[in-house]
């Protein structure tokens, strides 16, 4: 019991990234009929919003302290961040850890600035190409992107620690009744789980109360219609591209305590996400929340020792045996709506 | 530039099928048929440096092409001349090798085996190189070292710290400097035993591939023989980047230790998750709950940033040690790049020296020749302390360092200390150890490609 | 000429030379001229460009031809190469058996892959088939280590039964003849390598060149072009295409299980890696980007790829200062700085932006693009011929 319980906690906040992700996908899958390959490099460079920002932060005045050396024996130089110097140690060294919630603040622009570009400046001449060239040209795109980051960044992974006031775990099975240790949780996997279940209800608020969003929904159903009724829809368009790469980076910037960011990490969540897209049905943005988090439980579910002694390697290739049942038990993916991307 | 073939009978049968499928040129001259592949004819010898130059591990690729590079330019009497002066055998004197200077050419292995086998494929035909050096992946290390027995030239292997690459798999064209994970599981009983006491029970998370379980399986035998016990191995899939699902049952199995035999972005995120869970801050049947990372190096140490302190691993080798060859390479690559070598850098520039004596002490770039000066071949001076290069399975065995991570780092290269220096004698296993394919392993026979 | 039209065998005509040819074709510069970085003209490489080019041609027999878009085609590489590999384990080092079963299990695997995944259609096929080849990848690297040697990759131990080797030799032949055995011509400055493996390799792409130019020519190839232009009215006409797509699934399975073989007969190594969704990814991207549903695009495709990651990535800045020696040493120091970022290390930012610039400037991929460019000059010449409207498919 107390194992299952933790792994639905697991899966919970795996799903949670997954449905993110798929989320923004399916957002551009919808209203524009892009196969954007370039999600998962869009979530990369959300993470770097954190390390950018720790690295401002972290931007220091350089003074030569003759009584130490360093590793050649020449005097050592010490670094003092400038924020310490202007704020005063203890604020300085405050704003320092918590870079990453406060690289929101600077993801949601650079994020809406590069979706903007994207959609205005190459997504838009490819509405009407086929899928194939989508594919070729935003995969191009993610490359270009992560070689771009890779420079700046390195290919190691960059430590970016959450704030130290969520360090350590919940315990939250003594809330629950159960010993102590059972089922730990920790402080910032509930920090990105809330975070994840605030941006979904924002992003499905946005669609079902607003006008904009109103006009964007009924741009999804039936492009041409709206589009004879003399809405423009494409600005619409435009905006809805920004927004979904938001969303992606915003996944990325609180995720950064979780998985260190790496370059590379936007293709690992790639071809993860697409799954989890399709598998919710294409078109159907509850089918990819829905579908993120039941791939993400499931996950942790085969993960568990008693599980996999019996199926070695299960936790391997669980999400793609889910997909394949899923995909043929239910012809659409879970939600999906006929006749989009099938042909 | 010649080319030669490999046999004299693949010579007559192309020569009889070219000459039958295509029109040959009237200036047709048949290759000069030498000795071994890739026999050095000009002024120069050509060196392949195959490194993963793209992908999770390039930055350790990067660093050691970096050393590679270096040790050209010392065996070419440019720059300080590095650990040659410190060198116990003195027949290199800076003036190339054997009075041909050294030049290389460089390879992404992507750390893949097919990529990197394609990649010192390109180097063999196409380059000419007659050695070649770099890695950082087991797998990648035994597929290239593969190739390069078939095709009659010396591999010297980079990092690669599986069993297997000096074990079962084993080949007498290929050649480890770097140190394996039976010696990483030798060198830290004693020191866990030591820190932990021997009332323990470890938790292994593996990486679910053979460099994985071959770490596991040392380290598992290693800790039994202090009277730790084992209470649960859990394969973990390569690149999970989440390991919670792995991590949280963890505390409530009765374990007081969890070794993580991960490397890389794996070991990164594993470490960084098992700190975030708070398991160093538990106490489990009455004791500190501790973590244990076997195979460390400088760059997980950053990437793992703050998480790392404390924690014991080991590594074949550390810039802050102080012999005078440590000093002398840390020296000169510090000068010319600016911040310390790693210890993968370390063992790419050692390799290539070795070689470089090698062939000068035989006399010949015979790689057979050089095969025969390596094995058994022992020195001192390059870091390590007293070496040997055993003749068994071509693997060096030196002082194993065990390293913990710093309380307080006083600079961003600061991250590791040396908390032991582990002799050779105690991690030293006979060449037919069962985890090293026990008595059907083989080297098989040196191949010049003749 | 052998069933084919005029202009059918013009362009076999011309496949061929460049084939064969490629030893020649592929080493323009002289061996010991700084410009010899840029050659292509030996064995390994050569190999590859064919081989590749066997697998991105079938791959475009299914996706040319009906749309459908397989993101797992790598899954039947990798069993091809498992094939071919377990074939010299247990026989003999002879290709033959070797590719013959490697044809046969990915045969059969795609059957039973395509079985599957043709039930649905559009990206639903294409992450059916994604998953089955990631689950094969993910099997093959960890759990199926007994059968595939995990992250090492299968090889041949000496130890191996190897019943049928008696003296033959140890390395991969055909009847005898050493796949690594060639003859080396030397020209003037020049050097040329003509090796069995890279003619076997070769004349293999030709066979698969010449039956997918005759499927394409076929009425096989009409109804799967009438899939890709309308399933739903073929299916309303009474015919049911299943059959049909899974045919040409099989073929292009079985084509990527030749090129495994093969694979593994010039190597006889067979990695995990070599089943993973990159790999895949790569053979989409080989084929779209050299023109899909035209004949010889996808071959184009696989050069051009294969060409980068081998030549550009062994560019480095050595090399590079070497080349720009002669400048003055401020400007070289950026001429190789900016030009370092596009080679060696930097080589995958390359072919990013060319996957980029190939899909803006030309849409439909570098034969189509070509064949469009080359119309254009034609028109804007006043004595030009007509030009012609079919493209030279």
């Amino acid at each position: 019991m107390d194992a299952i319980i933790l792994q639905i906690l697991n899966g919970l906040d795996k799903g949670s990234a997954y449905a993110l992700i798929a989320l923004g996908l399916t957002l551009i899958f919808g209203t524009l009929g892009v196969v954007n390959f370039a999600h998962g490099a869009l979530f990369m460079i959300g993470a770097f919003c954190a390390v950018a920002l720790q690295r401002l932060f972290g931007l220091s005045k350089t003074t030569i302290d003759e009584s130490q050396v360093d590793f050649l024996g020449n005097p050592l130089k010490v670094q003092t961040p400038y924020l310490e110097s202007w704020f005063g140690h203890d604020f300085g060294q405050a704003l320092i850890d918590w870079s990453v919630p406060l690289a929101i603040l600077l993801a949601i622009p650079v994020m809406l600035a590069v979706g903007y570009v994207m959609e205005r400046g190459l997504i838009k001449h490819f509405y009407k190409r086929p899928h194939a060239d989508q594919i070729l040209v935003t995969f191009g795109l993610a490359i270009v992107l992560q070689e771009i980051v890779k420079y700046y960044f390195g290919a190691n992974p960059i430590p970016t620690p959450s704030p130290a006031a969520f360090r350590g775990s919940l315990d939250f099975g003594v809330l629950v009744g159960f010993d102590a240790n059972v089922i730990i949780y920790p402080y910032w996997r509930l920090v990105y789980f809330l975070f994840s279940g605030v941006i979904i209800a924002a992003v499905f608020a946005f669609l079902q109360f607003t006008t904009f969003g109103m006009v964007v929904r009924a741009g999804m159903a039936d492009r041409e219609t709206v589009g004879l009724l003399g809405i423009d829809i494409d600005r619409r368009f435009t905006l809805m591209f920004g927004i979904a790469a938001a969303v992606a980076g915003l996944a990325g910037v609180m995720y950064t305590p979780i998985l260190s960011p790496t370059y590379s990490m936007g293709m690992d969540f790639l071809v993860l996400s697409f799954v989890v897209v399709v598998v919710g049905g294409m078109g159907s943005l509850p089918g990819a929340v829905m579908s993120g988090f039941l791939l993400g439980i499931l996950q942790s579910f085969a993960s568990m020792n008693e599980v996999k002694s019996l199926l070695p390697g299960i936790d391997q290739i669980i999400i793609y045996l889910v997909a394949i049942i899923i995909l043929l038990t239910r012809p659409r993916g879970l939600m999906g709506r006929k006749g989009v991307m099938e042909e | 530039m010649t080319k030669n073939n490999f046999s004299r009978r693949g010579v007559l049968k192309t020569g009889a099928f070219a000459g039958a499928g295509l029109a040959m040129p009237t200036i047709f001259t048949a290759s000069s048929a030498s000795a071994f592949t890739n026999a050095p004819s000009g002024s120069s010898v050509k060196f392949g440096f195959n490194v993963p130059q793209t992908g999770p591990y390039s930055e350790e690729g990067l660093d050691e092409l970096r050393a590679q590079q270096l040790a050209v330019e010392h065996l070419n009497g440019e720059g300080d001349g590095g650990m040659l002066n410190t060198f116990s055998s003195k027949v290199l004197d800076g003036t190339g090798i054997l009075g041909k200077k050294v030049e290389f050419v460089t390879g992404d292995t992507q750390t893949k085996s097919d990529v990197a086998r394609a990649s010192a494929q390109s180097m063999i035909q196409k380059d000419g190189v007659i050695m070649i050096n770099g890695g950082s992946s087991s797998g990648v290390a035994v597929a290239v070292q593969g190739l390069c027995q078939e095709a009659g030239i010396i591999f010297m292997a980079g990092l690669t710290h599986s069993n297997d690459t000096t074990g079962k798999d084993r080949k007498a064209n290929g050649f480890r400097h770097f140190f394996n994970a039976y010696m990483s599981g030798a060198a830290l009983a004693p020191v866990l035993l030591n820190a932990y006491g021997p009332d323990r029970n470890a938790y292994h998370l593996t990486a679910d591939y053979t460099w994985g379980w071959t770490q596991q399986e040392s380290i598992q035998a290693s800790t039994e023989a202090i009277g730790w016990k084992t209470t649960n191995n859990v394969l973990t899939p390569v690149g999970a980047g989440d390991f919670s699902s792995y991590i949280a049952p963890v505390l409530n199995s009765g374990a007081d230790v969890l070794v993580l035999n991960h490397y890389g972005a794996d070991m990164v995120n594993s470490l960084t998750q098992a700190v975030q869970f708070g398991l160093r801050d538990k106490m489990v049947n009455g004791k500190q709950f501790e973590i244990v990372v076997p195979l460390y190096s400088e760059l997980m140490a950053a990437g793992a940033g703050a998480n790392i302190q404390g924690v014991y691993g080991s590594m074949n080798w550390n810039w802050q040690l102080q012999d005078a060859g440590t000093q002398a390479f840390v020296k000169s690559f510090g000068e010319k790049y600016g911040f310390p070598p790693s210890n993968a850098a370390q063992t790419c520039y050692v390799q290539t020296l070795l070689y470089a004596d090698a062939v000068t002490r035989a006399g010949a770039f015979n790689p057979c020749a050089v095969v025969e000066a390596l094995e058994g071949f022992e020195f001192d001076g390059m870091g390590n302390g007293p070496t040997l290069y055993r003749a068994d399975d071509h693997q060096c065995f030196k002082d194993v360092l065990v390293m913990k991570g710093k309380e307080n780092p006083a600079n961003q290269y600061d991250t590791l200390e040396v908390v032991e220096v582990t002799p050779a004698a105690q991690v030293t296993y006979a060449p037919d150890h069962p985890m090293f394919g026990g008595a059907e392993a083989s080297l098989g026979e040196c191949n010049d490609g003749a | 000429m052998l069933g084919l039209n005029r202009k059918d065998t013009i362009l076999m005509l011309i496949v061929i030379a460049l084939t064969l040819g490629a030893p020649v074709l592929l080493n323009p510069f002289p061996a010991d001229s700084a410009m010899a970085q840029f050659n292509a003209g030996y064995p390994d490489l050569m190999q590859r460009f064919v081989i590749f080019g066997i697998l991105a041609i079938g791959f475009n027999i299914l996706f040319g031809l009906t749309g459908y878009l397989s993101f797992g085609h790598a899954a039947f590489l990798g069993v091809g190469s498992y094939a071919a590999v377990w074939m010299f384990k247990l026989l003999s080092m002879n290709v033959v058996p070797a590719l013959v079963l490697s044809v046969v299990v990915a045969g059969l695997f795609s059957v039973l892959i395509g079985y599957v995944s043709l039930r649905r259609s559009g990206i639903y096929f294409s992450i059916l088939t994604l998953a089955f080849a990631q689950m094969s990848y993910n099997m093959a690297y960890s759990v199926l280590t007994p059968i595939t040697n995990g992250e090492t990759g299968l090889q041949v131990y000496s130890n191996d039964p190897q019943y049928l080797l008696g003296n033959g030799p140890q390395v991969t032949h055909l009847f005898g003849l050493e796949m690594r055995a060639k003859a080396v011509v030397e020209m003037g400055g020049w050097t040329f390598d003509f090796s069995v493996g890279y003619y076997l390799a070769a004349i293999m792409m030709l066979a698969a060149f010449y039956l997918s130019l005759r499927i394409f020519r076929s009425p096989f190839g009409m109804m799967l072009r009438a899939v890709k232009s309308n399933q739903n009215r073929l299916n309303y006409t009474g015919i049911n295409s299943r059959p049909y797509t899974l045919a040409a699934f099989v073929i292009s399975g079985m084509y990527a299980g030749l090129a495994g073989g093969l694979l593994a007969s010039m190597d006889p190594l067979a990695g995990a890696e070599r089943m993973q969704w990159t790999a895949s990814g790569e053979i989409v991207l080989m084929t779209i980007l050299g023109g899909a549903g035209t004949l010889i695009g996808p071959v184009v495709g696989a050069v051009f790829i294969k060409y980068f990651e081998n030549i550009f990535s062994k560019i480095n800045e050595h090399v590079l200062h070497g080349w720009f020696g002669w400048l003055p040493d401020g400007v070289e120091d950026v001429v190789t700085w900016i030009l370092a970022r596009f080679v060696g290390e930097g080589w995958h930012l390359t072919l990013g932006l060319l996957f980029m610039l190939v899909v803006i400037f030309l849409p439909g991929g570098l034969v189509e693009g070509g064949q469009k460019l080359a119309r254009l000059l034609r028109r804007s010449r006043p004595d030009g011929t007509t030009p012609s409207n079919t493209p030279a498919e």
